[in-house]
């Protein structure tokens, strides 16, 4: 039997998230992804407050529950002090536990995340690391961020950072027995269980698609969900 | 309304900001794209200011950024948190001062998460001591390193060399200021001046002698969007804000623009490069971009610290304009060298975006 309700339900988010909205459709006005993408936050928690478990399945399985940025501006502005935002996150987190987001092309992008700014959490205790942010993957970053990276120890020795130093600094290492206890609390608390569903679910997901899958950034796997967009997110 | 109305209404958005003794936990962000400002902040608080400063080495991410993108799950951050709290306990100190927007919107999240909900508290310090054998304290002030900035406004007023002036003509800079949605979009009664009317950049601003532009655009996100950013494919979304923001902006002519969560100015600052190599379109002066700043880079300019030390040379839209126009003096022919003065190479020249080297 589906139970997706009462899962949300058991979510605190979810629970400080929602408190019977009244549809008036300030999340959505002042929503800058319901600007962007085919995104409507007012009715996300008509879904959810609706507890009909099969439209909040095809919610999970939806690209719809990606879109939001998270950037809580929905909070600050809802009459009843609900946050979308965090409806968002409870779904998001229910949709990877029940491996659902393998379904949709922005829900598999999950990987790509786990990957990057996931890896670099256990790997240097950084979410975000100088060596992490590579031209060809962030071509954005343009010239200067080039010639920082290409410049880097000097470049961070003239700002006063620790580049890879020991002891306290900007971009210190960190030392070996932080990150054992981070890896520690990731076992403890869920992350590693639901970062072994991602892989495993992704793995199926690319041999049903034809797609090499390792464990590298240069998998055909990985390299499809980073870079492929199907251009059918965008509002009208 | 009446001015005790309004008196009463205003004090709901003001904090108490400690005065001294503070336990700095840097930004994953900061350190990456501005390093010199966390410097600028120590040296302002230590050298400046002589106030107590510690920071532990031990700490770590707070996993912000993936709790945001969600791939860890909610016990996973309060855990983390948790022994970042450990570690505050453990050196002694109780006034919390985290440089990360993000990191600051997390602690305030969770922090209020367990004042509503103690049973998640108490399952999280079980959790914390099952897999480091660590306990904590409460930290008494959380304060984001803007929020000590916009405390000691006036005594770095006191102390500056230069103000937000145009030398020439004597008339103010225009200034935008960018919260950074994690600030007070959450919990606006944990910001200065909330969420609506943030004043903590503002206050800053109109110490150090600039002038604040309202423009419509003020309170959108500058896009970071978290996943939105992170995967390729999504990036669009990240670029559209800022962009909705400058074309925003553009009409009130800004001189600058000031910022205060870590990521808004690298975001504020790049895309001004994409839209120009996209469209041939920049929205500063004479084919330059809006130079973007952290608050931190805006107090040492106006202590008089050297534009190299503090890092202008890593962002893509050139701030010489705003430096010539306060009168603060810089060696362009030092602008990419290294500690020693070694010359590093220039990087490329923008297609379009017009940049001093």
């Amino acid at each position: 039997m589906k139970n997706y309700f009462k899962k949300l339900q058991e979510d605190v988010r979810f629970q400080e998230g929602l408190n019977a909205c009244i549809n008036c459709g300030t999340c959505t006005a002042i929503c800058p992804a319901a600007e962007f993408y085919r995104y409507d936050p007012r009715q996300i928690a008509d879904v959810v407050q609706s507890r009909n478990d099969d439209e909040i399945e095809t919610l999970l399985k939806s690209d719809t529950i990606w879109y939001c940025g998270e950037c809580m501006s929905c909070k600050t502005r809802c009459p009843r002090g609900n946050a979308p935002g965090l409806i968002i996150i409870a779904l998001r987190s229910l949709s990877q536990d029940t491996g659902l987001f393998i379904h949709s092309e922005k829900g598999r992008q999950q990987l790509a995340v786990k990957r990057t700014v996931g890896e670099n959490i256990l790997k240097t205790g950084y979410c975000v690391y100088p060596g992490s942010l590579i031209p060809s993957l962030h071509p954005e970053q343009g010239p200067v961020w080039e010639w920082e990276l290409e410049n880097i120890d000097h470049v961070m020795h003239k700002l006063g950072a620790n580049y890879n130093g020991e002891g306290a600094g900007a971009l210190r290492k960190i030392p070996e027995e932080s990150l054992k206890e981070l890896k520690a609390i990731f076992d403890e608390t869920g992350a590693t269980d639901r970062w072994e569903l991602i892989e495993k679910i992704s793995a199926e997901k690319a041999n049903d698609m034809g797609l090499t899958f390792d464990e590298t950034m240069n998998c055909s796997y990985f390299k499809y969900i980073y870079k492929h967009n199907s251009r059918n997110h965008f509002a009208e | 309304m009446k001015e005790e109305g309004k008196k009463r209404i205003w004090s709901e958005y003001q904090k108490e900001v400690p005065d001294d003794h503070y336990y700095y936990v840097r930004s994953c962000i900061r350190q990456t794209f501005f390093p010199g400002s966390e410097q600028a902040f120590l040296r302002i608080l230590r050298e400046e200011l002589n106030r107590d400063v510690y920071e532990n080495p031990y700490h770590t991410t707070c996993t912000g950024i993936a709790y945001h993108a969600d791939i860890v799950p909610f016990d996973t951050t309060m855990t983390v948190v948790a022994r970042q709290f450990a570690l505050m306990t453990e050196s002694g100190y109780r006034n919390y001062v985290p440089s990360c927007i993000t990191s600051f919107g997390i602690y305030t999240e969770i922090l209020e998460t367990w004042k509503h909900f103690p049973e998640v508290e108490a399952r999280i310090r079980e959790k914390l001591w099952k897999a480091t054998k660590r306990e904590f304290k409460i930290p008494e002030n959380l304060s984001h390193s803007s929020d000590v900035i916009y405390h000691f406004r006036n005594e770095i007023a006191e102390k500056a060399k230069y103000r937000l002036v145009n030398c020439k003509t004597g008339e103010p800079l225009k200034v935008v200021d960018h919260i950074g949605c994690h600030y007070a979009k959450m919990f606006p009664e944990k910001g200065i001046g909330g969420a609506e009317f943030p004043q903590v950049l503002s206050g800053m601003i109109e110490a150090w002698g600039g002038e604040v532009i309202d423009y419509p655009e003020r309170r959108h996100c500058c896009g970071f969007g978290f996943r939105q950013y992170i995967v390729q494919a999504n990036r669009g979304y990240s670029l559209s804000c800022s962009r909705k923001k400058f074309e925003s902006m553009e009409p009130y002519e800004p001189d600058l623009i000031i910022t205060n969560c870590p990521g808004c100015p690298m975001f504020l600052d790049r895309w001004q490069y994409v839209i120009s190599e996209m469209e041939g379109k920049t929205y500063g002066k004479n084919g330059f971009g809006i130079p973007v700043f952290t608050y931190e880079e805006i107090a040492g300019l106006v202590l008089g610290y050297d534009p190299w030390e503090l890092g202008l040379q890593v962002h893509q839209v050139s701030c010489e304009p705003v430096l010539d126009k306060i009168g603060i003096p810089y060696k362009l022919t030092e602008k990419f060298t290294g500690k020693n003065k070694e010359f590093l190479g220039v990087p490329k020249m923008p297609q379009y975006l017009k940049f001093c080297c």
